[in-house]
This record gives C-alpha cells, sequence and structure tokens, in this order.
C-alpha cells in the first residue's frame, strides 16, 4: 500500500523571504483586532456580564418567537434578547442583568417562568449575580496572564532568553487575532472562550516548541550554516509533522463543530480559528524569523547568501 | 531506545493495564457495580450540564452580620453597665461600633473593667494571635467607644457560613435528592449543588428562607393605623402579613418564644376546616414559656412571625400548656410542608443570598451526551482512518497507543472519581489531538533519520529519542495552560481543565512507553530491512 504524503521529502520553502510579507501584514492584523476590541467590542456573556440566560423548548411544535417576545417584553425587564437556538423549537433568551442587586436577579427569573407558562421545557436557566461577574472577569484575565507568564518561565529555563521573548510575542500575536475573530463573529465571550484561548495558547506553543527545538538542535550542530538558512532548514524539516499534526486536530475539532451541539459550537468555532489559522500561520511565519531579530545566532552570517544586495 | 528488559516491559504493560482496568466500571449499570468491592466501585461522575442538575452560590450577607453583631453589642452593655450600676446616657450605634457616656468621673474605671469582659479572645484560625473582638477606647470626658475590629466580623461571617452549611444539609436531604453537594467556598460563600432535578424553584425557596421563627404580642395599645402615620411607640414595629393583601400588623418587637425552641413540626390538616396546618412542639423551657405568656394574656391577640412577615395573628382563647399548638395561615400542601422542613431544619444564624445559579434539564443533559458520544465517535474514526492512510502500519500502532491512551484517561478519572462535563469530553477530544501528535512526531523524526541514511533499527532509535525531548518540551506548555486554567477556572471550565490536564500526562505516558514498546516488539519480531512509512 502506498501511503499518504502531505508534505513531500525534502521541502526547500523560503519562509524567512516571507517575513518581509508576513511581519507588515501581522502588524496590519493585530492593529485591526485592537481596533475592533475597542470600537466594535466583544460580545460579553452572562458570565462577565451579569444576567440571565435560558434555553427553552416549546412543548407544541416550533416556538412562536414573536409571541414570547411580546410576552417576556411587557415584563419591563429591559433588554430581551431572543434567538433560536440549534431546533425550531428551541429558543435562546438572554435578559440583561436587572438593577437592584442578587436578589432582583431572582425575582426577574421568577416573572420569565411566570410569562412562559407551562407550554415550554426550561433546559436551562444560568443566572450570575453583578458581584460573581465582576470576579469571574478578573479571575479570567489575571488567569490568561499567569499562564503566559509561566510559560514563559518554563521556556526561559529550557531555552534561552530569545527564544521565550519570540514564543511570547508569537503568542500575544495569537490571542490578538484570536480577540478579534470573536469580535467580528460576535460569538458570546463568556468562561469557555477563556478557555478556549488558553487552549490555543497551548497549542500554538506546543507547535513554536517544537520548531524552536529543532533550531536549537541545529544552531548545536550547523556552527556555521547562516541564519536564515538554518531557520528555513529547521521550518522545512518540521514541515511535515506541522500539517500531519494540524490536519488531525483539525478533524477532531471539526467532528465536535459539527456534531457536538450549540452548547460548545463558539468554543470550537474559536478553536478552529485560534489553533488551525492562526496558530500554525505563527509559528512558521512570525516565530521562527523574529529570532533574526532579537539576536539569536548574532556572529553568524545573518543573511544567506542569496538574501545579499 | 528500543531495548526492554522483560521486568521494564512487564511492569509497562502492568501499568496501563491496572489504569484501564479503573475506567471498566462505568460500562456496567450501577446496580451491578454496587456489588463489586469497594475499591472497584470508583467511577466518574457525570457533570450538571450532563446529568442536569442545579448549581446554586450563595452568600452570606455580611452586612446583616454585621448589623446583628452591633445591635448585640449595645444590647450588651446596657445589661453590663445597669449589672453594675453605673449612669450612663447617649448609648447608641455609631459606624462600626457603640458608644456610651459614663456620667460620673468616678466610676469611669469601674464601668471600663465591666466592659473589657465584652471583648473576647478571638478563636478559629486566628487561634493564639491574642487578638480580641473588640476594640474599647475613651476620652477625659467620659465617652466610651467600643469598635467592632475586622477579624471579629469575618470569625462570625465563618462561623455563620458553617452553622448556615449544616442547616442547609438538613433542608436538600428532606427534598430527597440524589447526593447533593454542599461546600464552603471562600469566606463568605456556598456552593449546592443538586443533580437531577426537574424544577429547581422549591429548593431555591427552601435556601433563600432565613426561617427565623418567633413567636411575639401584638401592640394593641397604639392603632396600626396611627403606627402607618409615624406614630409607632419604640418597642413596637410594623410587620405585613405573608398573604396578599398585605395586611399591617402593629407588633412588639419583643420576642416571646423563639423558633430555636421548637424540637419538632410536621404539616397536617386542622381537623374541623381540614386546612393545611403546621403543628409543632416546644421544648421544655420553651414550653414553660410559652405556658405564662399565653395565661397572663388570655382574650389578647399574639402574632407568630416568620422572616419579619406574620403568617397569623390568632386571639389566645385559653392557656396553652402543653408544649405543643398548630399554625393555621392559608397554607397550601405545598407551604405546610415546606415550613415544616424549614422549622424542623432551624434558622439561618444569617441570610443568604444566591448570587450564581445554573441550572440544566435532564433533557438537555441527555441531548449533550448523546452529541458528545457522536462527535468522540466520528472525530476518533476520522483520526483513526487518518492515520492508517499516512502511515500504515506504523498508523495502526498509533491507533493501538492513543486507544490506550483515552482508556487511561477514563481510568484516572474514575481512580479520582472525577466530574465529566461538555466541555471534559471537549478536553478528551482534544487529547487524541495531541496524543496522535506525539506519533506524529516520532514518526516523522524515523523519517528524517532513514533519509539520513541510517539503518531501519538505527533510525527507529534515533527517532524515538530525538522525538520524545521535543514531546516532553510542547506537552509541559500545554500542561502549564491547563494546570492555570484548572486553578482560575470554575465548573465547565475546571472539567476541561482536568481532562487535559490528566490526557497530557497519560500522552506523555504512552509515548515513552507504550508506544515505544510496540514498536520494539515488532522490530524484534520481524528485523525489518526497510522501515515501512
Amino acid at each position: 500500500m502506498r501511503l499518504l504524503r502531505i508534505v513531500p521529502d525534502d521541502t526547500k520553502f523560503d519562509f524567512m523571504r516571507f517575513r518581509r510579507i508576513s511581519f507588515p501584514i501581522s502588524a496590519l492584523l493585530s492593529i485591526l483586532a485592537i481596533s475592533l476590541y475597542f470600537f466594535h467590542g466583544l460580545n460579553f456573556g452572562i458570565d462577565f456580564k451579569g444576567g440571565m440566560l435560558i434555553e427553552v423548548q416549546s412543548k407544541s411544535g416550533p416556538a412562536d418567537l414573536s409571541k414570547m417576545r411580546a410576552s417576556l417584553g411587557a415584563l419591563g425587564l429591559g433588554e430581551v434578547q431572543l434567538q433560536q437556538f440549534g431546533a425550531p423549537t428551541d429558543v435562546l433568551i438572554r435578559i440583561s442583568e436587572q438593577p437592584g442587586g442578587d436578589a432582583a436577579q431572582q425575582q426577574a427569573v421568577g416573572k420569565v417562568r411566570g410569562a412562559l407558562g407551562s407550554d415550554v421545557d426550561y433546559r436551562r436557566v444560568e443566572v450570575v449575580g453583578p458581584r460573581v461577574s465582576g470576579e469571574l472577569l478578573s479571575y479570567g484575565v489575571v488567569g490568561l496572564g499567569l499562564a503566559i507568564l509561566c510559560i514563559l518561565v518554563y521556556l526561559w529555563f529550557r531555552f534561552e532568553w530569545q527564544f521565550a521573548l519570540g514564543a511570547m510575542i508569537a503568542n500575544v500575536h495569537d490571542i490578538v487575532l484570536t480577540i478579534g475573530f470573536m469580535s467580528v463573529t460576535q460569538v458570546d465571550f463568556d468562561l469557555t472562550s477563556i478557555a478556549a484561548l488558553l487552549t490555543i495558547l497551548g497549542y500554538s506553543l506546543n507547535d513554536t516548541v517544537v520548531i524552536y527545538d529543532r533550531i536549537r538542535e541545529m544552531l548545536r550542530k550547523f556552527k556555521k550554516m547562516p541564519m536564515t538558512d538554518l531557520l528555513n532548514a529547521s521550518v522545512n524539516q518540521t514541515l511535515s509533522r506541522s500539517v500531519i499534526t494540524h490536519v488531525t486536530v483539525s478533524l477532531a475539532l471539526l467532528a465536535l463543530l459539527l456534531f457536538g451541539g450549540q452548547a460548545i459550537h463558539s468554543f470550537t468555532a474559536t478553536m478552529l480559528f485560534g489553533v488551525v489559522l492562526v496558530g500554525t500561520y505563527t509559528s512558521v511565519f512570525i516565530a521562527a524569523p523574529i529570532l533574526i531579530y532579537l539576536g539569536v545566532g548574532t556572529g553568524r552570517d545573518a543573511l544567506s547568501q542569496s538574501d545579499k544586495p | 531506545m528500543l531495548y526492554f528488559t522483560r521486568w521494564k516491559a512487564a511492569a509497562i504493560v502492568l501499568t496501563a493495564l491496572f489504569v484501564c482496568l479503573f475506567a471498566v466500571p462505568n460500562f456496567f449499570p450501577e446496580k451491578t457495580v454496587q456489588s463489586w468491592p469497594k475499591w472497584a466501585q470508583r467511577h466518574m461522575v457525570l457533570g450538571l450540564d450532563l446529568q442536569g442538575g442545579s448549581h446554586i452560590l450563595l452568600e452570606v450577607d455580611t452586612k446583616a452580620v454585621r448589623k446583628d453583631m452591633l445591635e448585640t453589642l449595645r444590647d450588651d452593655v446596657r445589661r453590663v453597665l445597669r449589672d453594675a450600676r453605673v449612669g450612663y446616657t447617649g448609648l447608641a450605634v455609631r459606624g462600626n461600633g457603640a458608644e456610651v457616656r459614663i456620667r460620673d468621673a468616678a466610676s469611669l474605671d469601674n464601668a471600663l473593667t465591666k466592659l473589657r469582659e465584652l471583648s473576647l479572645p478571638l478563636g478559629g484560625i486566628l487561634g493564639g494571635s491574642g487578638q480580641r473582638s473588640l476594640d474599647i477606647s475613651n476620652d477625659a470626658d467620659g465617652l466610651v467607644r467600643l469598635t467592632v475590629n475586622e477579624p471579629a466580623v469575618i470569625e462570625r461571617v465563618r462561623q455563620s457560613v458553617e452553622q448556615s452549611i449544616q442547616i442547609i444539609e438538613r433542608r436538600v436531604n428532606e427534598l430527597g435528592t440524589v447526593e447533593p453537594l454542599i461546600q464552603r467556598q471562600g469566606t463568605d460563600r456556598i456552593l449546592v449543588q443538586v443533580p437531577g432535578l426537574q424544577d429547581p424553584t422549591r429548593l431555591k425557596e427552601l435556601l433563600g428562607k432565613t426561617a427565623k421563627l418567633d413567636f411575639r404580642m401584638v401592640d394593641t395599645n397604639t392603632s396600626v393605623e396611627a403606627a402607618l402615620q409615624g406614630r409607632a411607640p419604640p418597642e413596637s414595629e410594623v410587620l405585613y402579613s405573608t398573604t396578599a393583601p398585605k395586611t399591617p400588623y402593629l407588633i412588639e418587637k419583643r420576642v416571646l418564644v423563639s423558633g430555636g425552641e421548637l424540637t419538632d413540626a410536621q404539616p397536617g390538616f386542622d381537623q374541623r376546616t381540614s386546612e393545611p396546618i403546621v403543628s409543632f412542639r416546644f421544648n421544655t423551657s420553651g414550653a414553660r414559656k410559652f405556658a405564662q405568656v399565653t395565661q397572663e394574656n388570655v382574650g389578647k391577640p399574639f402574632a407568630i412571625v416568620l422572616d419579619n412577615e406574620v403568617i397569623s395573628a390568632p386571639v389566645i382563647r385559653e392557656p396553652i400548656l402543653g408544649g405543643s399548638g398548630q399554625i393555621s395561615g392559608s397554607f397550601t400542601v405545598q407551604s405546610a410542608n415546606d415550613l415544616s422542613i424549614l422549622l424542623r431544619a432551624g434558622a439561618l444564624p444569617a441570610p443568604l443570598t444566591i448570587i450564581e445559579e445554573r441550572t440544566v434539564g435532564p433533557g438537555l443533559g441527555a441531548d449533550s451526551i448523546s452529541k458528545g458520544k457522536l462527535s468522540s465517535y466520528v472525530g476518533a474514526g476520522m483520526v483513526i482512518a487518518f492515520m492508517l492512510v499516512t502511515y500504515g502500519l506504523f498508523g495502526l500502532f498509533a491507533n493501538i497507543a492513543v486507544a490506550i491512551n483515552v482508556a487511561m484517561i477514563f481510568g484516572v478519572l474514575s481512580l479520582l472519581n472525577a466530574t465529566l462535563t461538555l466541555p471534559g469530553i471537549a478536553g478528551i477530544v482534544l487529547t487524541v489531538g495531541i496524543a496522535v501528535d506525539s506519533n506524529v512526531l516520532i514518526y516523522e523524526r524515523i523519517r528524517e533519520e532513514v533519509r539520513a541514511g541510517r539503518s531501519p533499527i538505527n533510525a527507529i532509535d534515533a527517532g524515538f529519542s530525538r522525538a520524545l525531548a521535543t514531546i516532553l518540551d510542547s506537552n509541559i506548555t500545554t500542561f502549564i495552560a491547563a494546570a492555570v486554567l484548572f486553578y482560575i477556572g470554575t465548573g465547565p471550565v475546571r472539567g476541561f481543565a482536568v481532562t487535559l490536564g490528566i490526557g497530557i500526562i497519560t500522552t506523555v505516558f504512552t509515548a515513552f512507553t507504550v508506544t515505544r514498546l510496540i514498536v520494539a516488539t515488532w522490530v524484534r519480531w520481524r528485523r525489518p530491512q526497510r522501515v515501512p512509512i
């Protein structure tokens, strides 16, 4: 049986030359993502904003959204969002946080139950009070920062500081672009999104570390090789692994996205974007070439013969 | 890298087998598993998002605790000074403490000595620190200030949480649910998780009520109308009835008998009207007090007050000497039942507020399980097929190793009695990705070594030893992310972190041992002339 070779042996792509395009593109995309965050914003879910999320299933055929909207709108609970969620019988109701502290949230849920009556099944009710939501957000942000810091320290011990810094720049780039993606798609930004961001971080690092490992090995083996050639060789040698791994991860994520149901839909969509699109691009086109600028292998010919004017 | 001593190979196989075995109880119905020995009964617990249930986070009202402490302090100061026969003026709660002016400068020292006895050493976690509950200061003209300090408030909140947990346990157990989880979270919070509940409304009603029951006299000297216009005497207050329309009553603040003196409460029906009622019985001292009060007040109305609402205000027709009685107040069967549960369980030391609620109905839970299964099977199927197409025989080895890996994850989860949530399933699917990656790293390295001109056995050996260092490095970084996620996360996110973290450990284990052993066995058996990848 002939085995599948997605990437042929001995590829010789000049990845480093592409940095003249990839760096400006990444800078531009990062600026775009940051301005999206500030001007378009994230769609904060109830975990961080407080409020109520109620998933109901109509017992008698497809749900009548306009009727439900009318009866819930009459309750005077401020902004009430209704959205069909998966099947036509299922409706997701979002109600913003009620003024008047934690007890007021519970009263509002009671009112909704009263208004919708017994025609619906309550599949999910989530109520997050104002104090809890504030804490969850700060935990999330602190957690993300803490994770980056821990990983940095580890990389600093295992490699040289330039590698740790390069990995960090690549990481922040991943996180920033994924946040931009979340802003464009307006998926709910909640605790699960923080989990997605952290996983993207882990995966992207995993990939970066594999390439860095190879670069370190090459640095030891070839003392004279020009830096760009060495980086190109390292990326090319690990290319087959990168592609195969990302195909398998994409297959797993695709299964989750298609069959995992609505509950983890935004989670897997974000992961697919962050891990497969951004993560791969970053380790090849950002994490590796940035080492040139961070001064890894100074004393070598920084530029290969072909790069010289 | 390819040589294993016999006992080492045996140790690897036994370890993997041992861990996998712990996953077995998950595949048998609970009834069957219960007849097995205790150590074999460990299994994964389905999270609330999969089996349905309620997650409710309660917080002790620190403000109410502080207010209660200050009022008690004021009353204590009054009692102490009265007992010591010290004249005083202007006793009041002010800010974080109480202030009082001692009239006679000569008795100031005596008063201070007596008041210092109110300041108790703080026990609990601060025990032995020598800190006391009150800071007492005075100025020259006889003004004494007693301040309740922050550690004392925290200590009281901590005690309230502990008492509340016991009371909540009694209340929740009355609902007859399976394995409710009630635990402290932080200093002032209580987490209640009740699986498999259709409607949490009743649970929330049972949790949210302080259930402070008092028997008090109705003040008949002043009319309610006059009191509502602001002319209520200082020793009485206006309270409203529980039932609509809210009727105001003027009730004396003095408590005749409190709910703490009840020994039993049961729902029942009135023999004449067949209305639902709650009958109760006092302990000895409560019975004595109640008998005395009813003897002295025949013909006058008294009130049964629950959480500052009047349940009923009957007229005392005759002295009640037996120490038992009944409350009737337009109950339904359900509310009579709930009130007796609350009275039996006792009153909470401080009010609790629900600050977070997450409830999943059993229908959604079942849907999530089936979707989780389906997506796992499809994902695994595609990955298996892809590996076979890409690596052939070695792909088969990889698939075997990954299957063992997944079985080991289930084994470890069972061993820890860990909770499996929907994000947890996602974590397992992602682990499959990572586990496959470890094999890919090894095989790609072997391919490279073959291309570099090494002999097959040499190439396989070098491939393993070089790839394993990379696998370790890359997995430790992901593990750090999982650990942080576990540390900061709650509920579902934690479930994800647990499976991801365990998955990384088993992945490293299988890559270093199982995969290597499989390939080594194959090499010894076939003595390959070329590597088939």
